[in-house]
């Protein structure tokens, strides 16, 4: 008897966890994408954390757009396109950034060649 | 020698920095989207406060050569600033202007409306602030004129001006 009851629980508990996760298959693509959102009308939060009017409509409209079967590239670039490349965290590669990107390879490189004189030609 | 070259060198290297941080001292931090014109305002469908009838922005913008979207709420404190400013653009032009009312409970947005006037054709409602945000909008009160062909020609973050009032006149007379 005891061991049905053991069966049954364990049973229950696994079919509870897989609702939950298919529940969750959404939300989770959700919180990814606002996490990756800057919310602009407040200060050093992400989308996912402020609780303002603005992100709360954020996140619904991210909602809708998933459910409209949208992947998550197709969301950042409508995003970037109407708020501005700010609106991502994640900054692009062009001509304007082109020195933040390359000046710390620079400076590797720099770094290499003076550590290779020292060791090997001295 | 060397010496004097390594530290005139190393001199104008930091002045170079210095410079650059200096006039980055001048440029504003605070980011708007002001500038950010996307050529198409996105379509979307809404229903209107008083009659419930459901539009579709695509079919009230293709009327008229010029239309503006003002998002306003009840709640929103330059938004009552703002509303003479409307009344007034109004008055002086025949423009069609689009009021999009954002999170707001209908009986307040009425209350509004009927105390300070209606400068609106329609006012589409917003319930969510889904539709605002799909307009790229940045909070409320934030204005936008576009054309029949849906492009944004200037856009207002904040409440409206007199002198901005006279820059809608001036675009849309040219």
């Amino acid at each position: 008897m005891r061991i049905i009851k053991i069966i049954l629980l364990i049973f229950f508990l696994i079919l509870s966890f897989q609702k939950l996760l298919i529940a969750n298959d959404n939300s989770m693509i959700i919180d990814k994408i606002s996490k990756n959102l800057r919310c602009l009308i407040c200060q050093g939060q992400s989308v996912y954390d402020s609780q303002s009017d603005f992100a709360l409509s954020m996140k619904l409209l991210i909602k809708n757009k998933i459910e409209n079967g949208e992947s998550e590239d197709q969301i950042y670039d409508y995003l970037k396109n109407q708020y501005g490349e700010w609106i991502v965290y994640d900054p692009e590669f062009d001509k304007k950034n082109l020195i933040l990107w390359a000046f710390p390879l620079l400076l590797f490189i720099f770094g290499g060649i003076l550590i290779y004189k020292k060791v090997f030609i001295n | 020698m060397k010496k004097n070259i390594f530290y005139s060198i190393l001199f104008l290297f930091f002045l170079f920095i210095f410079s650059i941080f200096y006039k980055g001292l001048d440029n504003s931090n605070i980011y708007t989207t002001e500038k950010i014109k996307n050529e198409n305002l996105s379509a979307f469908i809404s229903k209107e406060l008083f009659s419930n009838e459901q539009f579709d922005s695509n079919d009230i913008i293709k009327v008229n050569k010029f239309t503006i979207i003002n998002i306003w709420s009840s709640w929103c404190i330059p938004c009552k600033q703002e509303h003479s400013v409307l009344m007034d653009l109004k008055e002086k032009t025949n423009i069609n202007i689009i009021g999009l009312n954002y999170k707001d409970k209908k009986n307040n947005a009425i209350n509004f409306i009927n105390k300070l006037g209606n400068p609106f054709s329609k006012i589409l409602t917003d319930p969510d602030g889904v539709i605002s945000i799909s307009l790229g909008a940045y909070g409320v009160p934030e204005t936008f004129l576009i054309n029949n062909e849906s492009n944004v020609i200037r856009k207002y973050i904040g409440p409206l001006t007199h002198d901005n009032i006279l820059e809608i006149i001036n675009l849309i007379k040219s």
